[in-house]
């Protein structure tokens, strides 16, 4: 079921197409991925919160959606840009048209939109906030309303909100038969916004896993007992997650080996005293060059984050690991005095290359390494 | 870590001649590879035997040897160059089995030249079944259930353990030649039979069938570091069973989700480390059973392959060139991506924002007992891309761009009570239109399900299609003025041709297209950027779309449009590529911004760096008229692309746009057989007896006046398509009757036949006021073989030198008559030293690039300076040839990929491409020149002579050579007892007809060592085609006209041992 919609964005421009899913406006920052596939990957990644997400492929919703591939319950983007929903899915896992799964999860779409000048506008000007709004261009002043009243992301703290509330221990490892898993080791992973794959990855190639809450307290989390902690990723601004910060630099105070990913890699140097910043389009795509710095190898990269971490304020204990070659932005720190590092990509890819899964191999060895050093 | 710097020069083995499996897209590979070496400072040795190609312009390589592509010519040139190293990887499937088999006989370890891009154990691995699949298991990863046959015992044993139908490849042929898919045990044991023969290793891989499942390909880099990326996915909208080159295939994949992508990708990089690849550029193939996703490789080239052509078109990311950079120790992180000018580093995976859709271009009209269903080895001869916003736009755009009168899906069944019988065979089993019968499938209101399970087709695409057929009978009931400016929008979107929409609502397309512009529906131009967008690009390589801002941003420059020549097809080639290519060079020599036009990703035109813009579009009126619109360029140039630009030069005029060169008019007196007889007679030149007739009584009546036999064709095609010698009435009625459509709007030329006559082809430039010979080909087969197929020689090698001045004047003649400003092509026929003028064309034709080289002058570039207004004596324009040369072009054929078809040469071109040999000699020239077409010819033993009536005068002259050069001889009747009469022995043997022990029992006993076998009219050559074809498949060499068996006597004469290799610089 299709209905007229609107694009709006902040700088004023009106873009019509058409709506699908869930009728409702929806305000967000809207960014654009290049990811060519993934879709239900992206739309169910929890760091998408307060996002409109636009795709640059033209055909979304080719494969459907089916029942391995969400990345979390649910969708926490606002919204999505496309410029074609296809007609027809096909593929043998698919179980549910994109639209009725957006439908379902109250989120919604606006197709035939003409998302390469979508991306060239973003990409020039940097960011923008928008809203969809169901209708056409003579009812907006609700959706224009909703868009003023949008602050950005900026000093947002959304992890918090897409936070698990009830501590979890997660049991099953990758697709498609879930079924490697190690259980030597246990790992408490801080749920920022965390990605299933990310708690597959883990307990594939370190052991158990703890999922819990972002505001845990460090008595808490340490009743746990764990070898290792995760830091996972997820969206918004990381400054104002102070209470993380404070945990991870107890974390650190007691030589914890700590592994983070995205946001969990700003946290984590946010605790080492680097400072972040917002960028002006971010990162949003599977096609990233990320060199490590130490091999020289690059690696393809799945990325989705609009803050990073400055480069220029690591202070001595920390190393840079880690940069993009597209744009020279840090991709991952290591610490020269503690047992921990961390990767601004997603080396859980979902979607995207696999290549990085090695850093959960790292992390793994890490604990292995600092366990027989104490 | 930088480029080596213990290599200071590097061999690049090209791919030969054109064949079928192997097109233009390894001069586009070969010509990246030259450029970014010789760029680098290495000093690039270049052999290639093929003429046409852009790579071997002297300019590409330090050395550029036109040679066989031989081992033992390729060993002489490394003793004489003593390259460092031999990079296979560029030159196709050729290219990889040439170096392989110099590492096998030694001669890179004699001469210390190292393998560089694949290793010999890589290409091994990859190449040879058995092993591939041995590697494929020793990693886990699946391959189809196979086994391994070297007989036809093995052979059935595997089969019994594979069930029907099953799937036959032999190892080590191009285009998966000689494979097939067997339902029954009789077809399976004649593909097996046929395959164990042509595998140079008697090897055959037998698979489980895969038919029906999807297959996909990736293009993976790989550098030294072991950095992997992904340049495109491909998706083949075709299922197995069709050859990936005979499908149509999309990029990016489509209907995959990124799990099911993502394991095809990380299998890519395993196998490709595995296989140890370790610089460059592969193309892994896999299938996935649409039921439940199992996964299984098909077969990965360690090479830069067609599909990487194809990918490197479709993202803008030129692999030949980055893996050429990689092999001699460059990193992925060392190279920048050219598309985003630098900003961004080649270590990236393009991400692309449209649709490309490739779709193959087939020639069984050439090749009428061919058998057209589509199997795994490859049919096609050229292919088009379209690039679209979405899927349906690309689709719809290839399929405009394939020349076949197609602006859509154009209907193609007639209203016959059999056509659900028709369907059912179309969609089951593939031919070359199988697109359109699905479309008309949707038409009869046959539901997804149902094509899908006689196709296979992903109902992803069908639906797609469903759509568009949809779309269409809701058009069909509109009327133009009833379309508003969304419906039209929408219309253009999908990619709806003015063209298809006019056929619809019964408009013109100048109506569809007044009233589109009226609208304001105009197309914006997008920027293939590899990017998605993402970084801002300044190179001009684009598509049309119908949405939003248009990034073509054309500049004020005075600036010339060249039209390409599309698809590559029989009868036009790479020739006219070439063609196109060095006008656009010419032109911004002459400080104008060149644009280009052209749909075919194979070639060197479509290269984002040949010209200084680049439209891929289709080349129709209306999207031709749609760029000049934008470009408002000074003059278009038509006279390069072959007919394909030809056609629009009506519309291009009737719009007032500029055409630089020979005004249109000419080509109309030229082509017209009434202007062009009273042109002939105004010049007071000799034709032969001809005539256009418009129905049987007329011609029946006029081919009294013209006596037989009489060359018989339609007016306005090229190539010789549908013509034919005819020797009586019958033949003609029947002719007229079966082959060919007559009528008034499609009249059919009568030309009387010169026999015994010498085929001269001339090559003229001029500039209005100067005019100069380009060259002067002397034909070896005699006139009535298509020029195309004919072997020739510059100089002539048999012509006085009073023909040749006679030639000379009357070429000059006509150029002045016709105010040709460029290139104009003459056929002449000699007989008895008169000459007889056949055809003119005034534009380039196919042996432009052959006299170029030749010359070691680009006569389309001279040709092109002068359509701007600079004179032949302002360019210095010289056609002086290189003393004590001789250059032959020998045409190759497909017959070999068409085992049903007669391979006689005749008046209908049926040659793929054409090789180039050099020499001190005629002889030698044509001796290397049949190496190089791969002929292998022997020196001495039986040879079995068989000739028609009128050739019998020939033979006091033949015999005493055989016999001299050592062959005793076997012939028919007629022609052994002529043979007797002249005092020499021949064995006497029967005819096919003539019961057995007949010919073709002695060419199976292995007995015959070359055969001479001429003949004429429909029933003999009827008679006598087993003959021919059992030599074919028995590898025999066969002449099939008489002055060729003189021309391979004195090949004979030389020796290979003393063949002089001399690059062209060494020879200019």
């Amino acid at each position: 079921m299709s209905f007229p919609a609107v694009l709006i964005l902040e700088d004023g421009s009106l873009i019509e197409g058409t709506g699908f899913g869930a009728k409702e406006i929806s305000v967000g920052e809207i960014v654009f991925n290049t990811s060519i596939s993934g879709y239900q990957e992206i739309i169910t990644d929890p760091s998408y919160a307060k996002q409109i997400i636009a795709f640059t492929h033209p055909h979304i919703g080719n494969t459907g959606i089916n029942d391995e591939d969400n990345e979390s319950d649910s969708i926490f983007a606002s919204g999505i840009v496309i410029k074609d929903l296809p007609n027809h899915y096909s593929n043998w896992r698919a179980t549910q048209s994109l639209e009725s799964f957006l439908k379902s999860k109250k989120t919604i779409g606006i197709s035939n939109i003409n998302t390469r000048a979508l991306t060239a506008k973003l990409r020039d000007h940097g960011s923008l906030k928008a809203c969809i709004s169901p209708g056409d261009k003579s009812s907006l002043s609700t959706a224009q309303k909703a868009l003023n009243d949008f602050s950005g992301l900026e000093g947002l703290d959304l992890a918090k909100k897409v936070s698990t509330k009830n501590s979890f221990s997660w049991e099953e490892g990758t697709w498609p038969n879930y079924q490697e898993v190690k259980d030597d080791k246990l790992i408490v992973a801080i749920d920022f916004g965390v990605k299933k794959n990310i708690l597959r990855l883990l307990r594939k190639y370190v052991g158990k896993v703890q999922v819990v809450n972002a505001q845990i307290s460090f008595e808490e989390l340490m009743k746990h007992k764990p070898d290792g902690v995760f830091l996972s990723n997820g969206p918004g601004d990381p400054e104002p997650c102070d209470y993380a910060i404070r945990l991870i630099q107890q974390l650190l105070d007691i030589n914890m080996p700590i592994f983070g990913i995205c946001l969990g890699h700003q946290l984590l140097a946010l605790s080492g005293g680097c400072k972040t910043y917002k960028m002006k389009f971010g990162h949003h795509g599977a096609n990233h060059p990320v060199q490590d710095l130490h091999s020289k190898i690059v690696y393809i990269t799945s990325q989705n984050h609009g803050f990073a971490v400055d480069l220029s304020s690591l202070p001595t204990n920390i190393e840079p690991s880690h940069i993009s070659l597209f744009d020279e932005s840090l991709q991952g720190i290591i610490f020269k005095d503690k047992p921990a590092f961390s990767f601004q990509g997603h080396p859980e890819a979902s979607p995207g290359p696999h290549e990085l899964e090695e850093l959960f191999i790292k992390f793994n060895s890490m604990i292995d390494y600092h366990a027989k050093k104490n | 870590m930088p480029k080596r710097t213990d290599i200071k020069s590097v061999l690049i083995i090209g791919a030969g001649p054109i064949i079928i499996g192997q097109a233009c897209e390894f001069d586009y590979s070969g010509a990246q590879a030259c450029k970014a070496l010789k760029a680098e400072g290495f000093r690039v040795i270049l052999v290639n035997s093929n003429p046409a190609t852009i790579m071997t312009d002297p300019l590409l390589a330090d050395a550029t040897y036109i040679e066989p592509i031989h081992w033992k010519s390729i060993e002489q040139i490394i003793a004489k160059e003593l390259p460092d190293a031999l990079l296979p990887t560029m030159g196709g499937q050729t290219g990889l089995n040439t170096a392989l088999t110099l590492a096998k006989e030694g001669v890179l370890k004699k001469y210390n030249v190292e393998l560089i891009g694949a290793s010999r154990e890589a290409i091994d691995k990859a190449e040879d079944r058995e092993l591939f699949d041995k590697t494929m298991k020793g990693i886990g990863i699946e391959t189809p259930r196979s086994g391994i046959a070297h007989s036809m015992e093995e052979a059935l044993i595997v089969q019994e353990d594979l069930g029907f139908p099953c799937i036959i490849r032999p190892s080590f042929t191009l285009g998966g030649s000689g494979g097939g898919v067997a339902y029954n045990i009789q077809e399976f044991k004649e593909i097996c039979e046929k395959g164990l023969d042509l595998s140079p290793t008697t090897e055959l891989l037998i698979d489980e069938s895969l038919l029906g499942w999807k297959e996909y390909e990736l293009e993976v880099v790989r550098d030294k570091n072991d950095n992997c990326i992904i340049i495109c996915s491909i998706e083949n909208l075709d299922p197995m069973g069709v050859h990936t080159g005979d499908s149509i295939t999309v990029a990016p994949a489509q209907t995959l989700t990124d799990k099911e992508y993502q394991v095809l990708r990380d299998q890519s990089f395993k196998i490709l480390r595995e296989i140890g690849v370790e610089t460059g550029g592969s193309n892994v193939q896999f299938g996935i059973n649409p039921e439940n996703g199992r996964v299984v490789v098909i077969e990965m080239n360690p090479r830069v392959s067609r599909s990487s052509a194809l990918a490197s078109k479709a993202t803008g990311f030129p692999i030949a060139k980055v893996a050429a950079l990689l092999s001699v120790g460059f990193t992925l992180d060392e190279l920048q991506n050219d598309i985003t000018n630098g900003l961004t580093p080649a270590s990236f995976e393009p991400s692309i924002d449209y649709i490309v859709t490739k779709i193959p271009k087939f020639a069984f009209e050439k090749f009428p007992q061919a058998n057209d269903r589509l199997t795994t080895q490859m049919k096609s001869v050229g292919e088009v891309m379209g690039i679209g916003r979405t899927f349906q736009e690309s689709l719809q755009k290839a399929l405009q761009s394939l020349e076949e009168d197609l602006h859509g899906f154009e209907n193609i069944i007639d209203n016959s009570s059999d056509q659900n019988e028709t369907l059912r065979y179309q969609l089951t089993f593939a031919g070359s239109k199988r697109i359109l019968y699905v479309a008309e499938a949707i038409r009869l209101g046959w539901d997804a399900e149902k094509i899908n399970q006689l196709t296979g087709i992903d109902f992803w695409f069908l639906h797609q299609i469903i759509d568009l057929i949809d779309e269409e009978n809701i058009l069909q009931d509109t009327k133009l003025n009833e379309i508003d400016f969304d419906k039209m929008l929408n219309l253009k979107k999908k990619g709806f041709a003015d063209r298809r929409i006019a056929d619809l609502i019964s408009s013109s397309t100048k109506e569809v297209r007044d009233f589109r512009k009226k609208l304001g529906v105009t197309p914006s131009f997008k920027r293939v950027d590899t990017c998605a967008a993402e970084f801002a690009t300044e190179t001009a390589y684009m598509y049309s779309a119908y949405e939003g801002e248009c990034e073509s941003r054309p500049t004020n420059n005075k600036k010339v449009i060249v039209l390409g020549s599309g698809p590559n097809r029989i009868g036009q080639g790479i020739e006219f590529d070439y063609c196109c290519v060095h006008a656009s060079f010419a032109l911004q020599e002459e400080g104008y911004e060149s644009i280009m036009i052209n749909c075919n990703p194979e070639t060197v035109s479509t290269d984002y760096d040949t010209s200084n813009r680049l439209y891929f579009e289709p080349i129709t009126e209306e999207k031709v008229l749609d760029i000049i619109d934008l470009e408002k360029p000074e003059g278009v140039i038509i006279q390069f692309g072959g007919q394909t630009p030809l056609k629009l030069s009506e519309v291009l005029l009737s719009n007032n746009v500029k055409i630089l060169g020979t005004d249109v008019d000419a080509i109309d007196r030229s082509e017209d057989r009434k202007r062009f007889q009273s042109l002939a007679h105004q010049l007071n030149l000799r034709q032969p007896p001809n005539s256009t007739v418009k129905n049987l009584k007329e011609a029946l009546k006029v081919s009294e006046e013209i006596g037989f036999p009489i060359v018989v064709r339609p007016s306005y095609v090229l190539g010789g398509r549908a013509m034919e010698l005819v020797h009586t009435q019958v033949e003609l009625e029947k002719y007229l009757k079966e082959a060919v459509e007559v009528s008034d709007k499609k009249p059919i030329l009568l030309d009387g036949y010169l026999t015994d006559a010498i085929e001269v082809d001339v090559d003229v430039i001029s500039d209005g006021k100067d005019i100069e010979i380009g060259g002067i080909l002397q034909h070896i087969e005699q006139a009535g073989i298509h020029s195309g197929d004919s072997a020739c020689s510059l100089p002539p090698y048999s012509l006085s030198e009073i023909v040749i001045k006679e030639i000379e004047k009357q070429a000059k003649k006509i150029a002045a008559e016709l105010n040709v400003i460029g290139l104009m092509n003459i056929q002449f026929a000699v007989q008895d030293n008169n000459v007889f003028i056949i055809e003119v064309n005034p534009r380039a034709s196919r042996t432009v690039p052959f006299i170029s080289k030749c010359l070691g002058e680009s006569l389309v570039k001279s040709a092109t300076k002068i359509m701007v207004g600079k004179t032949l004596k302002g360019i210095s324009f010289s056609n002086l040839l290189p003393k004590n040369y001789f250059f032959v072009k020998e045409a190759v054929l497909p017959f070999d990929k068409f085992p049903a078809v007669d391979p006689i040469l005749g008046p209908e071109m049926k040659s793929t491409g054409e090789v180039m040999g050099i020499g001190s000699s005629f002889g030698e020239a044509y001796a290397k020149a049949q190496r190089a077409a791969n002929k292998i010819f022997p020196d001495s033993g039986l040879a079995f002579v068989s000739v028609k009536e009128s050739d019998k005068k020939y033979l006091p002259n033949l015999v005493p050579l055989l016999l001299e050069q050592g062959f005793s001889l076997i012939a028919t009747r007629g022609t052994a007892n002529a043979i007797k009469e002249l005092g020499h022995d021949a064995q006497i043997i029967n005819k096919v007809t003539e019961g057995r022990p007949h010919i073709v029992d002695e060419l199976l006993n292995n007995r015959v060592n070359i055969l001479i076998n001429t003949t004429e009219g429909r029933q003999s050559i009827e008679d006598s085609a087993s003959i021919r074809r059992t030599a074919l498949q028995n590898k025999l060499f066969c002449v099939t006209t008489i002055f060729g068996a003189f021309a391979i006597l004195e090949a004979m004469s030389t020796s290979s041992d003393d063949w002089i290799y001399n690059s062209l610089q060494e020879i200019n």
